[in-house]
């Protein structure tokens, strides 16, 4: 049974109780992604404060990889200052497309990591992705109206 | 249509004709393939078919001066004569696509065509104040193409909704193909419930108003009986590799004298009559609609699958994957938190006009883990919208999983399907 190393019991606790769920004002910016193969969607929320994130608000509906990560990721990118966020968002995405080859740094990625089993099913790898690629499209959008 | 005098199919002995059922999956799992609806298996008198013709005949068909252009050419169309057999049509009404999707494309893009086309073509022109009718139940590919022709000729779409049960709702027919409609576009089996819709009233009103028909038969063709010519519709299209053949091969059949006026689609080498620098005229059909060169091994190997159902009969595969939905409804229905989107099993435990396609959601979980949890146990479905998007937003549900049977598929597999979704609810706790 390799089930196990792909639903962690992070991932089902993230997915039965999400952390940052609903939308929330107020915001800078908001991406809508959807994975067209599954219908899967994601609405998400940006709030920047100068260089940090001030908060991830996001509603959506998916599978249990989808909505975890999302809610992982909520966890690890509010309060911290964007640069930050995005080193977090790097190491996820080469962790996601690591095929299950490497190794995650449990001090980056703290929950994360549990998605490292996911990297092995190369068909579930977009839902791990949604709400990330959501939140690195959302911030790109703040940044370019706070500069316009 | 060939009729064949058969037996229960000996779905234990062409198993063994399948190469790909022997492998194991996911550390040794026997492999249950319930994902025909998107692609069949294919037997080994198919890829022999398609080995032999490459290793004896290959050839580029329709020109050449040797032997084995000849041996390509006749190969090429006695596959096409063979195929029109199975569905009740003759060889020269059939065209040979790229898939089921470009047959829906050539016709939708000939139509568009029309108006910049002689006066023979004048029948399939469209414009503002004309209508196109396609149904809440189409595989995006019978809908796109028609949305997208709407759009540039400036006609409206319309379409017949879906009822709660998951059948075509033809209670305002004669409102929804009206005088102004042009063309109706419905499929005859739901890729998505199994709902096997009527053609007759839909035909019979298209006729009253002189409206064109247009039929999407990828998943009957392959899975019951069908007699294009007795159904009367104008086009169908279906594809090969939903029905034991290969991929890269689709089959649009036109009734000859709408071929004949139809304008082309794509065009180039082997679909002109003659060619001057100022202008060319254009073969018959159905050459007129096969620009460049043709998916000529493919067509043979889909003349070797439709011998290989010939000889099952399809009247016995009908009766085999009614068989396997009658015991898989039978089976999800004992077993709580489980709704089956489209016809259900009536008091009796008797369906009628479905096929064997069972989609169906999990209460509490999402469709892909429910199919990432199958597919531990090597069973293989397909998870998402099923190319269907608008159904499933009719019926309330983002995704869906579906099973989906064919020759040989055997109660095996319904009953590992059956434990499979049991072991979705144990390990998502939701039991």
């Amino acid at each position: 049974m390799q089930l196990e190393s792909l639903y962690q019991e992070i991932i089902l606790d993230h997915y039965k109780n999400p952390h940052g769920r609903g939308l929330r004002d107020p915001f800078d910016a908001e991406s809508f992604q959807v994975n067209p193969t599954c219908g899967d969607e994601v609405t998400l929320r940006v709030k920047l404060d100068g260089e940090r994130v001030a908060d991830v608000s996001y509603d959506g509906q998916g599978c249990s990889i989808s909505q975890a990560s999302t809610s992982v990721l909520t966890d690890l990118v509010v309060g911290r200052p964007v640069g930050e966020a995005f080193k977090k968002l790097d190491a996820f995405v080469e962790l996601m497309q690591g095929r299950g080859k490497v190794e995650p740094d449990e001090d980056v990625l703290e929950d994360g990591i549990a998605f490292a089993g996911v990297a092995k099913y190369p068909a579930r790898v977009k839902c791990a992705l949604l709400g990330w690629m959501a939140f690195k499209d959302a911030v790109v959008r703040a940044e370019g109206e706070g500069r316009a | 249509m060939t009729t064949t005098v058969s037996a229960p199919l000996d779905v234990d002995a062409l198993r063994a004709d399948f190469p790909i059922l022997g492998r194991t999956v996911r550390e040794g799992k026997r492999l249950v393939y319930l994902d025909s609806g998107a692609t069949s298996q294919r037997p080994r008198q198919v890829l022999d078919a398609e080995r032999e013709f490459l290793e004896q005949h290959n050839s580029a068909v329709h020109r050449g001066a040797h032997q084995l252009a000849e041996e390509a050419t006749d190969a090429y169309e006695a596959a096409r004569a063979r195929i029109a057999a199975f569905v009740g049509t003759d060889a020269d009404e059939l065209v040979f696509t790229k898939n089921a999707t470009e047959g829906v494309n050539l016709v939708a893009y000939a139509m568009g065509n029309a108006a910049t086309s002689g006066p023979e073509a004048a029948r399939f022109a469209l414009g503002p104040g004309d209508e196109i009718v396609t149904t809440e139940m189409e595989h995006h590919a019978n809908l796109v193409p028609w949305q997208q022709l709407a759009q540039r000729t400036g006609a409206t779409l319309r379409w017949f909704p879906v009822t709660d049960e998951g059948r075509l709702d033809l209670s305002d027919l004669d409102g929804i193909v009206n005088e102004r409609t042009k063309l109706v576009a419905f499929t005859h089996q739901s890729n998505v419930l199994g709902t096997v819709n009527p053609p007759a009233p839909i035909v019979a009103r298209a006729k009253a108003v002189g409206a064109l028909t247009l039929l999407d038969a990828c998943q009957s063709v392959p899975h019951q009986p069908v007699d294009l010519r007795a159904l009367d519709v104008d086009f169908a299209v279906f594809s090969s590799h939903k029905m034991l053949g290969p991929y890269g091969l689709g089959v649009l059949y036109g009734r000859r004298e709408l071929l004949a006026a139809l304008p082309p689609f794509l065009t180039g080498g082997s679909m002109i009559e003659t060619v001057r620098m100022e202008a060319s005229t254009f073969a018959a059909p159905p050459q007129r609609f096969e620009a460049g060169t043709p998916m000529t091994s493919q067509a043979v190997a889909l003349g070797a699958a439709v011998d290989y159902l010939s000889a099952l009969g399809m009247a016995e595969v009908s009766r085999h994957e009614h068989d396997l939905t009658l015991a898989t409804l039978a089976g999800l229905a004992e077993i709580p938190g489980i709704r089956v989107l489209g016809p259900g099993l009536d008091p009796a435990g008797a369906v009628t006009d479905r096929g064997g396609a069972v989609a169906f959601v999990v209460d509490g979980v999402h469709p892909h883990d429910v199919g990432q949890v199958l597919d531990d146990q090597g069973v293989a479905v397909r998870v998402g919208h099923h190319c269907a998007w608008p159904l499933h937003r009719r019926l309330g549900v983002p995704a869906s999983v579906r099973a989906s049977f064919y020759v040989y598929n055997d109660l095996a597999d319904v009953e590992a399907f059956l434990a499979g979704v049991r072991e979705v609810q144990r390990f998502f706790g939701v039991v």
